[in-house]
């Protein structure tokens, strides 16, 4: 088989407006919003009974009955049901590493068209029997007389009824996400005025790109919401400076409500194909998808924080294509913690960190902060996990469209576990 | 929404009921279904004066399957009742010919059949050689809509007007109007103005091979049009506003069409309509300008706000969209385009002086615009509905939309499916032949007729 690869194209993308958790979507699972969403897709692109090569999508917060989520949503859709489908999960990077997966078979020739997408519900989240509940009641089910059976409900404790929350939390540190995020901001000395700074930044940025119509061919609306529901046009530095600090200890926290992202609920979906398969179906092709790469971290026991991952990818990607961080247009840095994006940004300039942790000769220097996040993220639109990679690329991809041939962007996006995956993508 | 009403007088009860009480009698209407033939019965044909078009009218009926009677078997009791009655008044040259339109229509629509049809084709009052032929021909007019308003069972009258040079364009108007297309369209006047109109060689799909563009499409009547243009043949294309964007996809999804999300008051709009349509489906051939909104207020209390977004959104935008189409080489082979305007630019409406001055101002566009389409072929027309069963009218209080439902000829409201064939026809080349014409789609609206 001859190995000729191709870079796979960015059609464009389409998802639904993030509600805040327990909000406008608190009774739409997972499975309701990305149908929702693949069919707003399908009605954008005319896909109607079409057979696309491959649906590649996931939820971080999964229900048992979500197993086969993708495919269930696929067969729910307007889409050919003779679309294969499969589910992936890493983290929030979920939605990015889809779009790699999708990008590579497109390029290797082994599907001319694919669709990359994400959901997650912190609403309608799964909510288990506790773990002790769970064995009394596999006794009963295994129990095969009635005496054992009588036996094994016997042994049931009102404790044993209290369910099983799911938590925001780290297994291995029992740390919720923002207080790892904490940990690293006051390593980096990230002071609170620069979070509530790139805070505000977010919301007038993804404001004024509704304003625009930017998101006209992005977004379809949903359950009534037609923009993100977190999005606060009117957000101040005065406003978000009164917050009092939620993550951290004592006087030095820094890190609010304001500049942390919300629990939110929503699903986005990406459009990729061949130049060709494009071209044959009259659709545009907005980008390409040059190159992506993922990085782990050792947040336990090996110092680095929790959501550093992405520092560590991205020189490698950078080294792999011949490039400088300077060699961007646009950079999109996933803003799970506005102290996140800065740590990020600071340790590429820290020649100590990119010496001794990254092991490079020199430091990869500064981003021109006018190239960043100029659409705003998930700050202000909201961050239903597996959903923020499709965003993000999406987004990119019409930012660099319409910028012209030739520019190119960098994806940056911190996952829990330690990880963090990165693309590069060039109009 | 149901028309209760309609569904009662129908019934073996309600019959009996509003016969004695001599209420209004609301017919269910024969209404258009792919495959169905033009007529359920036979037509008569028949002519006041020398008129030119009765041998035409014979061969076009015959043509579509319709058997014509013989003028006396009109009135022979024992013959089959005729579906429709066509007169041929091209031949009226003063007001003592209309005694023989009299002498024609009496005993024929005496017999004709429920959701019957009388179409009358004549001369325009302009042309006339002498002011008698200019009074017989303007005659034709007042008799028109008094028969449509004495029909009943949802039976129909309407005038059309045959300028000499047209009757190359006349078999596509008067199979719409015998057609159950024009179910709701009753007591109007449509004027032929070129002689392009062409008849569809696959009848069931008449805009096949065509690429549409219906704004305002999320729902109610801009929904129904996308839905009858693809059922003629049409590959279509919804537009309507961001924030009605799901409603639009399901829309796009159930034509197998595309949603193109967009503020028709942008600036860009019509580029990017045309940039949309071209890329993704290769052409551009038919616009439909749906979209409208209402902001009613009485004259003394309305704010420029509202004026300006009605006047902005009904009037400039389409205006501005059609510019941008005029001057694009993408739209210059038979482009066709409809407007939907209302009837309350016609005879005004409480409340609604901004509304109806922008649906005014459609009209107005129309007729101005026709010649430009001419050039290339073309056409443009506006479709002015009546009172239409939409979510908008069913948010109505009770009392007054009962009132305004009754308020026609047809005495009930009309369907969006009855605004939407007037307007699939109007966008396809068997409407060739009409353009900068307003087709009330109002059931012989008694209000400002």
């Amino acid at each position: 088989m001859a190995v000729q690869t191709r870079r796979a194209a960015i059609v464009g993308g389409n998802r639904i407006p993030f509600a805040r958790s327990n909000s406008r979507y608190a009774r739409a699972s997972n499975q309701d919003m990305l149908t929702a969403t693949l069919d707003g897709l399908v009605a954008r692109f005319g896909l109607q009974g079409a057979q696309v090569g491959e649906v590649v999508a996931g939820a971080v917060l999964k229900h048992a009955r979500d197993f086969n989520l993708t495919r269930e949503s696929v067969l729910g859709s307007r889409l050919s049901a003779s679309t294969p489908a499969y589910d992936v999960q890493q983290a929030c990077g979920t939605g990015l590493e889809a779009a790699v997966l999708v990008a590579n078979k497109i390029a290797l020739g082994q599907v001319e068209s694919g669709i990359a997408g994400g959901v997650d519900t912190t609403s309608d989240a799964p909510m288990a029997i506790n773990e002790d509940m769970r064995r009394a009641l596999l006794a009963v089910n295994s129990a095969k007389t009635v005496q054992q059976r009588l036996k094994a409900l016997a042994g049931i404790r009102p404790g044993q009824f209290l369910p099983e929350v799911p938590r925001n939390s780290e297994p291995r540190t029992g740390l919720s996400m923002g207080e790892h995020a904490a940990i690293t901001a006051a390593e980096w000395e990230i002071g609170r005025a620069e979070q509530d700074e790139l805070a505000v930044a977010s919301h007038r940025n993804l404001a004024a790109a509704y304003d625009r119509g930017f998101f006209d061919d992005l977004v379809t609306p949903y359950l009534g919401l037609s923009r993100d529901e977190n999005l606060r046009p009117d957000s101040s530095l005065e406003k978000v400076a009164t917050l009092k600090p939620v993550f951290g200890k004592g006087d030095g926290a820094t890190m609010t409500a304001g500049n942390s992202t919300p629990l939110t609920d929503g699903a986005s979906a990406v459009l990729l194909g061949s130049d060709e398969w494009a071209a044959s179906k009259g659709l545009p092709v907005l980008a390409h998808l040059v190159d992506a790469q993922t990085a782990a971290v050792d947040y336990v026991h090996g110092g680095e924080g929790l959501l550093m991952a992405p520092v560590h990818a991205v020189p490698v990607l950078l080294a792999r294509n011949g490039l400088t961080l300077q060699d961007f247009d646009l950079y999109e840095v996933h803003e799970a913690f506005a102290s996140t994006v800065l740590a990020t940004l600071k340790a590429w300039e820290d020649a100590a960190y990119c010496k001794d942790t990254l092991g490079l000769d020199a430091p990869l220097g500064p981003v021109d902060r006018s190239k960043l996040n100029v659409n705003g993220s998930s700050l202000a639109a909201g961050h239903p996990f597996a959903a923020t990679g499709g965003r993000i690329v999406a987004t990119l991809a019409k930012l660099l469209h319409e910028a012209g041939p030739g520019k190119r962007g960098l994806i940056s996006i911190c996952a829990a576990g330690g990880q963090g995956v990165v693309a590069i993508l060039e109009s | 929404m149901s028309d209760w009403y309609r569904d009662f007088a129908n019934s073996g009860v309600g019959t009996t009921i509003t016969r004695q009480l001599g209420l209004p009698r609301p017919a269910v209407l024969r209404r258009y279904e792919p495959g169905q033939p033009l007529l359920p019965g036979p037509a008569v044909v028949g002519s006041a004066g020398a008129g030119r078009l009765g041998n035409r009218l014979t061969a076009l009926l015959r043509d579509a399957g319709v058997a014509v009677q013989s003028l006396g078997a009109a009135d022979v009791e024992d013959g089959e009742r005729p579906a429709a009655v066509l007169l041929d008044a091209t031949g009226l040259t003063g007001p003592g010919d209309l005694a023989g339109v009299h002498a024609f229509l009496a005993p024929a629509v005496k017999r004709l059949r429920r959701s019957g049809r009388v179409l009358v084709l004549g001369d325009p009052p302009t042309g006339a050689e002498s002011p008698a032929q200019a009074a017989a021909r303007q005659a034709l007019d007042g008799l028109v809509r008094s028969v449509a308003k004495e029909l009943r069972d949802g039976s129909t009258a309407n005038l059309l007007l045959v300028p000499a040079r047209t009757e190359e364009s006349l078999a596509g108007p008067v199979r719409f109007f015998l057609s159950g297309r024009s179910a709701y369209v009753d007591g109007q006047q449509v004027t032929l103005s070129g002689a392009a109109g062409d008849v569809a060689q696959d009848e069931l799909r008449p805009l096949a091979g065509t690429v549409a563009v219906v704004t305002g499409a999320a729902r109610g009547i801009g929904a129904a049009i996308a839905r009858t243009l693809h059922r003629d043949g049409a590959v279509v294309v919804v537009v309507d506003l961001p924030s009605a964007g799901d409603h639009l996809a399901e829309v796009a999804n159930g034509v197998r069409g595309t949603a193109l999300q967009l503020d028709i008051s942008r600036e860009d709009a019509g580029q990017r309509i045309i940039d949309h349509a071209v890329q993704r489906h290769g052409r551009l051939d038919i616009v439909v300008h749906n979209a409208g909104i209402t902001r009613d207020k009485l004259l003394v209390n309305m704010d420029p706000a509202r004026w300006e977004s009605v006047i902005g959104v009904n009037i400039a935008a389409q205006l501005r969209i059609n510019e941008t189409l005029l001057a694009s080489e993408h739209f210059r082979t038979t482009p066709r385009i409809v407007s939907v305007a209302s009837t309350s630019g016609i005879a005004g409406n409480r409340g609604q002086t901004n509304y109806a001055a922008s649906k005014g101002g459609v009209m107005g566009m129309v007729r101005a615009t026709a010649p430009l389409l001419g050039a290339h072929g073309g056409s443009i027309n506006a479709v002015a509905p009546g009172f239409i069963e939409t979510e908008m009218t069913a948010r109505m209080p009770f009392a007054t939309r009962e009132v305004a439902r009754r308020l026609n000829s047809l005495q009930q409201g009309g369907q969006p499916t009855d605004v939407a064939e007037a307007i699939a026809f109007l966008a396809s080349d068997a409407a060739g032949g009409i353009s900068g014409e307003v087709l009330r789609v109002c059931g012989q609206n008694l209000v400002g007729a």
